[in-house]
């Protein structure tokens, strides 16, 4: 198989071997990048002379007769909201053009010392805030299996680098699906983590209470492999759990001997039914089926609280995102508009903000200070947290009964470039399914599970605080009874 | 028209309140690694999580908390057995954040009070919270202006930003009338005593380790209380009193005009000595707090706190009691050291082997006198109370004079030196050889015949002159009274 087309798995296997070095591995993805990302445009930066100087390390580790880890040598895709000391770090905003890190993000530091390649930054919606990368202060990003469609967002730069064979791993960062939709939609695996699993130290923060960044790959252990990197407890974090890393690699592995006996999967009633796609539905009751016929127990699970999470979210998240933009203030770094002598400090930071940030960043800015206002915390931010905890009490009923639930990833397939833009809310529902894990902090997956009208559809899987290692291996047992949904998609005209 | 103090206590009741930042003396900054200390270069104690960079998160100081624990014990707070950082939101450029992380409605320490002692009566200043907070930089407005209005152009120096931060809240504080600004004295004095003695921070109002606001309102006896006002930029304990007493004077020549007071922030000015406005919080900023998601809740363990409370060290009321009792002085003299301010000092320095009358008389005279030329308190005049006992010993020995004594104190004083040292430096020794004072009073009386012959005929003031005479032809460095029995023995008169 073409190294493009390798899993991660295996590309690491061959370099450890001598089989191919990492720099011939780095350059094919490099090659295949130039070809193909013009018209996928999932990359905001591509930084070919790191990437290959990193893997000339790896190269000369091996010489050297030193061990590699699991995953040395094997390129990724960086999305653009996490910190990388020297390497251009916008989160797809323009109030960060030009701005050059001085340090790394944990995971940054974490994925260097696995030795693994950074091909670049991947773009995104402008502070992770969208579902369709639209949001881009730069250019959108267009999904593989058609270009005329979003591939996911907000780390649709990381799903659509992926399921182009441009990397074979990438990071995401998901605050209320920004994995787990992106990855429904391009076909390809993607993982939130337990809120507090992998550090958010250099993460630019959208939502501090929600945002966890994940793995993204082409296969559950290639998911499961990257977890293992970049998940552990981090002492610049204040929120990562001091617990030893779930074992997803070794669930993986023991999902994929197609085993679900004794496993009891809950199906959640409200996660379905009016309002999503009807092909959706056919794939997802198609995908609960196959689960059944590997021997889990199905059952159905009643989560009366999920139908707030949309409402909740939409205060959260707009709310912390108000405070953490606040810095963006043409002081210390980024875009500064209007130092002229002419303008006072206070104009400045106002035109800056209002040329730095776009529509979507400013109407959850606006949305969440007024939400924080004297005489309206109560009624909702204040609110929309006891739902969170009622919606953190629905779940732990149900995994009284289940030991995993699923979901379809997202109520629809890809949708057309522009053409939800012009409508929030129709936007907002995109993030339906997977709130409900975002706002209890609770891992989930979600794996391809077949097409609609020729389309990805992604099945989620959700598991209890720090049980990751159940999505992997529900996933994993899935993924290795069926046909892998990307070897449908269709070739990339370049 | 003016109002005096006097008229304005007779005919309004003052209640007043008191906000204290202090910052704590901990090595690295409340959130992150950097150093806290005073005086680096700018923007070299700084790091992403000081700078407020994008990505950066916060890490609490285990130290920071511990400290402000202890100040809330010292208080006779209530240890919160859960609280939360918050943040307060609000745009400035010393901000890194735009929000500074703080505390708002869990803070780590509830209610308490700290008793004050003013004229020998006891004042119960009620504490409303402690809570912990992080600073935020500083600005320079560069230009004739000096303030950020009208500057040329404005720098800013994150050194200070993220430095741990206590804010102590009293009540408000009735019923001292005219004694208030003794009251608000008295009670910023006694709170730095105790962070002294609790070793957590420097208290250096000069530096800003200590920072005061004052809040003053006025009624009428029998009314309900007055609009306050908030007085900040107090920089010194004689500030505080000033500050309220201006406070009054102001707001008793409004309200005596029938004006209401306006509710504002006012700035009180070490050279005029009185306060003016601020910016005004009648269009108060809303600052949208919220629990700090980046921190988890402080649930400070019981056995921890139980264990602080009994390592906390005597605090200074009980030393002073303690020390009181020890002294064994009368309430004259208790009275006379507590208005110079000096009874620990003065406890000190009998600690350090001093006899109790010398080391008062010393503290409550030469040394209050060098503290009120220099406009500083005792304690921090730059003379330890071991140098005082050290130089009572050597008075006491004879090896020095009263007058030599208290130029050891200028040289102390002067050059930061000990003691011993500065007498060893200037040469500072009584002298007893009486041959030489023999020698130097012939010829003192020599070139005085005048002077000689008016104390020979019985005028016996007039040695003075000749005793002066022979401490210059000394150096000062003889025994005045030997100098003058010797030349009134060698003149021929006995007194």
């Amino acid at each position: 198989m073409s190294l493009i087309r390798s899993s991660a798995a295996e590309l690491a296997a061959r370099i450890a071997a001598g089989d191919v070095t990492a720099v011939e591995v780095a350059q094919a993805h490099l090659d295949r990048i130039d070809a193909v990302d013009p018209s996928v445009k999932a990359f905001l930066h591509v930084d070919a002379d790191g990437a290959l100087s990193a893997a000339k390390a790896v190269d000369d580790t091996r010489a050297a007769g030193e061990r590699l880890g699991a995953l040395a040598g094997v390129p990724l895709a960086m999305k653009d909201v996490v910190v990388t000391k020297g390497l251009p770090t916008t989160a797809g905003s323009k109030i960060l053009e030009g701005w050059r890190p001085p340090y790394d993000a944990t995971i940054t530091t974490r994925i260097k010392d696995a030795g693994i390649v950074m091909l670049g930054k991947t773009n995104m919606d402008e502070f992770a805030m969208g579902s369709s990368t639209e949001n881009s202060a730069y250019h959108p990003t267009h999904n593989p299996w058609d270009l005329s469609r979003i591939p996911g967002g907000s780390s649709g730069g990381s799903s659509a680098a992926v399921a182009a064979f441009e990397a074979p791993l990438s990071i995401g960062t998901d605050t209320g699906g920004s994995i787990r939709q992106p990855a429904a939609v391009t076909g390809i695996v993607g993982h939130k983590p337990t809120y507090g699993a992998v550090s958010r130290y250099g993460l630019i923060a959208f939502s501090s209470s929600l945002d966890q960044a994940g793995p993204f790959g082409r296969t559950v252990l290639d998911t499961a492999l990257l977890h293992e990197v970049i998940a552990g407890y981090d002492p610049c974090d204040s929120t990562s759990i001091p617990a030893p890393v779930a074992p997803v690699v070794e669930a993986a592995r023991d999902g994929a001997r197609g085993d679900l006996r004794g496993v009891r999967v809950g199906v959640v009633r409200e996660l379905s039914g009016d309002g999503y796609q009807a092909g959706v539905l056919a794939a997802y009751d198609a995908a609960v089926a196959q689960l059944r016929g590997l021997g889990a127990e199905v059952v159905e699970v009643s989560c009366p609280h999920f139908t707030y999470a949309l409402a909740a979210y939409y205060l959260i998240a707009p709310s912390e995102c108000s405070s953490n933009l606040a810095r963006f203030d043409a002081v210390r770094y980024g875009l500064r508009v209007g130092d002229d002598g002419q303008h006072s400090l206070e104009e400045v930071m106002s035109l800056t903000r209002e040329v730095g940030f776009g529509p979507e960043v400013k109407r959850r800015i606006m949305i969440g200070t007024y939400a924080l206002s004297a005489g309206y915390y109560d009624a909702y931010y204040g609110q929309a947290q006891k739902v969170r905890t009622l919606i953190a009490q629905d779940f732990a009923a149900a995994f009284e009964k289940a030991d995993v639930l699923v979901s379809p990833t997202s109520p629809f397939v890809a949708f057309g470039i522009g053409e939800r833009v012009a409508d929030p809310m129709a936007m907002y529902i995109n993030d339906l399914c997977t709130l409900p894990a975002s706002l209890a902090g609770t891992p989930a997956i979600s794996v391809p599970c077949g097409l609609s009208e020729g389309l990805p559809v992604g099945l989620q899987i959700m598991a209890p605080t720090l049980a990751d290692e159940r999505c992997y291996r529900v996933a994993a047992a899935y993924e290795a009874a069926v046909t892998p949904v990307l070897a449908s998609i269709p070739e990339l005209t370049v | 028209m003016t109002v005096t103090y006097g008229d304005a206590v007779a005919a309004y009741e003052p209640v007043i309140g008191l906000e204290t930042h202090v910052e704590l003396a901990t090595a690295s900054k409340m959130f992150c690694g950097c150093s806290t200390e005073f005086g680096a270069e700018p923007n070299t104690h700084t790091c992403p999580t000081c700078l407020g960079l994008p990505g950066a998160l916060p890490v609490a100081n285990e130290a920071a908390i511990e400290s402000t624990i202890k100040i809330g014990l010292a208080l006779n707070c209530s240890i919160a057995p859960w609280s939360r950082f918050a943040r307060k939101n609000y745009f400035y450029p010393d901000m890194p954040k735009n929000f500074q992380t703080s505390q708002y409605d869990e803070p780590l320490c509830g209610e308490g009070y700290l008793e004050v002692e003013v004229d020998g009566e006891t004042v119960r200043v009620g504490i409303e919270r402690v809570h912990l907070e992080e600073d935020t930089g500083k600005n320079t407005h560069v230009g004739t202006s000096g303030r950020i209005h009208g500057a040329d152009y404005s720098l800013v120096d994150f050194n200070r930003a993220g430095i741990p931060l206590v804010e102590i809240v009293t009540k408000p504080v009735p019923g001292t009338g005219a004694k208030a600004p003794e009251v608000a004295k008295a009670y910023v004095t006694e709170l730095r005593d105790i962070l002294r003695s609790l070793g957590v921070s420097d208290v250096r109002m000069e530096q800003g380790s200590l920072r005061c606001d004052v809040n003053t309102s006025l009624n009428r006896p029998g009314e309900s209380w007055g609009t306050r006002t908030e007085t900040k930029n107090v920089n010194s304990l004689r500030s505080v009193e000033r500050a309220v007493r201006s406070e009054i004077i102001r707001q008793a020549g409004l309200l005596n005009a029938g004006e209401r007071i306006k509710q504002e922030t006012r700035h009180f000015s070490e050279t005029t000595g009185d306060t003016r406005p601020g910016r005004s919080k009648e269009e108060a900023t809303d600052y949208r707090y919220f629990p700090e998601p980046d921190l988890v809740p402080l649930a400070p363990d019981a056995d921890w706190v139980e264990q602080l409370r009994a390592e906390l060290p005597e605090l200074p009321a009980a030393r002073r009691a303690r020390t009181i009792a020890s002294l064994g002085v009368d309430a004259d003299d208790l009275q006379q050291m507590a208005n110079a301010g000096v009874v620990e000092l003065v406890a000190a320095t009998v600690e350090a082997g001093a006899p109790v009358g010398e080391a008062r008389n010393w503290w409550t005279g030469y040394l209050a006198q060098k503290s009120n030329e220099r406009d500083v308190e005792p304690a921090d005049l730059g003379i330890a109370p071991a140098h005082v006992a050290r130089l009572i010993e050597l008075v006491a020995d004879g090896s020095l004079s009263t007058a030599l004594a208290r130029q050891a104190v200028d040289g102390v004083l002067e050059t930061g030196a000990d003691v011993d040292a500065v007498v060893a430096e200037r040469g500072l020794k009584v002298v007893s050889d009486v041959g030489a004072l023999e020698a130097a009073a012939s010829a003192a009386i020599s070139a005085n015949p005048d002077i000689a012959e008016k104390v020979r005929g019985g005028k016996l003031p007039a040695v003075g002159a000749l005793v002066g005479a022979v401490m210059r032809a000394t150096s000062g460095q003889a025994d005045a009274a030997a100098v003058r029995s010797i030349l009134l023995q060698q003149l021929g008169v006995s007194e």
